[in-house]
């Protein structure tokens, strides 16, 4: 896995969960057999980071350790694994661009240029207004829509250098951009080259 | 081409919409009870009839898979874990089947859950599919609600609770082992193998793992029979398979073919064909980025299964095929790839973590020019001493894809790096043996 940056020096001093948060919670680790607890570790740090920011705090680590009853270094190791956990601030729009060899070969590369110079961030950058944080990832799945872009949950396929520079410039002016493919196809079919249940499609 | 009546996944467009009313018509959750009623052992033997093989990557025979699970269940509670941490580079089909076709998965796992005696399945996608695992978890609660899951599922008289697990951004959870560490709570870091996770897997328990895509086929296998399944491909590459085309092509796009399709008649005819015309291609990925590359000239007769990829060294993985034209340098493809298995090593055995960044770095300098003509054996040299020397398959992964590079394109390499040897060698050592080796005369 990927190293992580060094430790963020600006912690807050406490975190709890919501109440929303705590109802949540005693439902996932119902998912998993008695005693079996730890297993909730995951979707915890997933809700902390959603309830925080993006971001996971130490104290958030500690806190799962006490809901789950596990020392805080066992979840710290979880947290410090999985590249999807943040253990330092994001921007507010988490972008990231998939650079693997299917979306290389589709111009991830001038993706990856495009998003630098608009937002005059590295990769692994966040904006100065916090707004924006620029990682480069391994894939995400959506190869035979590439290149594309991961916001914060959301995938934005089918991609090139204008259509980048729309999304951004919507998420700029405050809009939502629409999330799925970006040159008008319907999911994963063949654009214009269909050949298979065709009868589905005419129905 | 493949009729499309013969197609399992109708809604792989989503023409019809993904929810239960439209999944009925489309013949999901059709008399789930009478398939039940025939009982463990039929469905178990329909499955062999129709040759299923794994759709994960590995193609192991499902049904012997299931064979596997104890008879009786003992003091300990059998559970069955489905696949989706789909990560592979080039691979997207079951990202389709979650938000397109989630019913025919949740039919399928109750099926297995039955054939291998599991009270709950956990289904294990990768964290960056939220929202099509939003999908699925509507999809799984609309089957709660018409009590097609839960206690007395589909009027079987089984009980069956589906959980969704998300992982985090982390491939190597693909691996079986990894997966069942990460769903409890762990790094997902392998486990040696025996014992398998049939008789000691999740929680110590027996359980039976499998891919989206394997589950997602079984109701369908058995309402049609094996014997139809079995009539697809050709013997023991059977049925139909999503094959997800990406790269260099005019239409990318996943498709539902059978068995054994040429490949050529794959990108011609379903994607739309190479960019630049067939002429233009280089080579291609065959399935997912751990399968070692195909040349053009083996593109024009290969067909795409299991047994036939093997023969030409490669194999059919998870059926993503990467297109790569002439207009992309091949060294940096590969480099990039091995910088995937860099990041994604999840550092347990010493081969693979130091290995992967060792072929990375070697490869990003070799498509600069800038690496001497003897590291070009010693990047073989470091294939072969990661293949076979690790815990899991996924180490080895990491190799296979170089020494696909170094079997077909070793001539464009050896052109671009001609520096001279640092070190002029006077005994032909392998690079990477063990010290002691070097004091025998004829290592």
């Amino acid at each position: 896995m990927g190293v992580k940056a060094k430790r963020y020096p600006d912690q807050p001093k406490d975190f709890k969960f919501s109440d929303e948060n705590m109802k949540k919670i005693d439902a996932i680790i119902r998912k998993y057999p008695m005693g079996f607890q730890q297993s909730a570790v995951m979707p915890l740090l997933d809700l902390a980071q959603r309830q925080h920011d993006n971001w996971i705090p130490e104290p958030a680590i500690e806190e799962i350790g006490r809901i789950l009853d596990m020392p805080a270094i066992r979840v710290y190791e979880v947290a410090t694994f999985y590249t999807m956990y943040n253990l330092a601030p994001v921007g507010k729009y988490h972008l990231q661009l998939c650079s693997s060899t299917p979306c290389m070969l589709c111009g991830a590369g001038d993706l990856l240029k495009t998003c630098k110079s608009k937002l005059g961030i590295d990769h692994g950058e966040t904006t100065k207004d916090g707004n924006f944080t620029l990682s480069e990832v391994e894939c995400l799945g959506a190869c035979v829509n590439a290149p594309m872009i991961q916001i914060n949950d959301d995938y934005f396929e089918d991609l090139d250098k204008e259509k980048t520079l729309e999304i951004l410039d919507k998420i700029l002016k405050g809009e939502t951009p629409k999330p799925g493919s970006y040159r008008g196809r319907v999911n994963n079919e063949p654009e214009n080259n269909r050949k298979t249940l065709m009868d589905l499609k005419n129905a | 081409m493949l009729k499309d009546k013969d197609r399992i996944f109708q809604n792989l467009y989503n023409d019809q919409g993904p929810d239960i009313a439209s999944s009925q018509k489309r013949g999901d959750w059709v008399g789930t009870k009478d398939l039940v009623d025939k009982g463990r052992d039929w469905i178990i033997n329909e499955i062999k009839t129709s040759q299923l093989r794994g759709r994960g990557g590995a193609g192991f025979p499902t049904g012997l898979k299931w064979s596997f699970a104890p008879k009786e269940v003992g003091s300990r509670p059998h559970y069955l874990v489905i696949n989706g941490d789909e990560s592979e580079p080039g691979t997207c089909k079951d990202r389709d089947i979650l938000r397109f076709e989630p019913h025919k998965l949740i039919e399928g796992c109750l099926i297995a859950a039955y054939a291998v005696q599991a009270h709950v399945c956990y289904i294990y996608i990768r964290g960056e599919y939220f929202i099509d695992g939003e999908k699925l978890q509507a999809a799984i609660n609309e089957a709660y609600e018409k009590k097609l899951i839960g206690k007395n599922a589909a009027g079987t008289g089984w009980d069956l609770d589906i959980y969704i697990h998300y992982g985090a951004g982390a491939y190597i959870c693909g691996e079986e082992t990894a997966l069942l560490e990460s769903i409890e709570g762990k790094k997902g870091q392998p486990r040696l193998k025996p014992p398998f996770p049939a008789l000691i897997g999740l929680y110590g328990c027996p359980t039976i793992i499998n891919n989206v895509e394997t589950i997602a086929v079984v109701p369908t296998i058995l309402r049609r029979g094996g014997e139809w399944f079995a009539s697809l491909g050709r013997e023991k590459n059977t049925g139909t398979k999503i094959f997800c085309i990406s790269g260099n092509v005019n239409n990318p796009c996943n498709v539902e073919e059978e068995m054994n399709i040429p490949l050529k008649e794959l990108i011609e005819v379903h994607a739309g064909g190479v960019i630049g015309g067939w002429d233009n291609l280089q080579a291609v990925i065959p399935g997912g980025s751990s399968m070692p590359l195909i040349p053009k000239k083996k593109c024009e007769t290969l067909t795409m299964d299991f047994d036939s990829l093997m023969a030409e060294k490669s194999g059919l993985g998870t059926a993503g095929i990467v297109v790569i034209n002439k207009d992309q340098d091949i060294i940096k493809c590969m480099a990039r790839i091995a910088r995937f298995y860099k990041h994604e090593s999840c550092g347990q055995c010493t081969p693979c973590r130091e290995g992967s960044g060792w072929m990375w770095r070697m490869l990003e300098r070799m498509a600069e020019g800038k690496a001497s003509k003897d590291e070009i054996e010693m990047l073989g040299d470091v294939t072969n001493q990661i293949a076979g020397h690790t815990i899991c398959a996924f180490g080895e992964g990491s190799s296979w894809p170089v020494q696909g590079l170094l079997r077909h394109f070793k001539k464009e390499i050896e052109e671009r790096n001609n520096l001279d040897l640092i070190v002029e060698k006077k005994n032909n050592i392998p690079y990477l043996v063990d010290q002691h080796l070097l004091d025998k005369k004829n290592a």
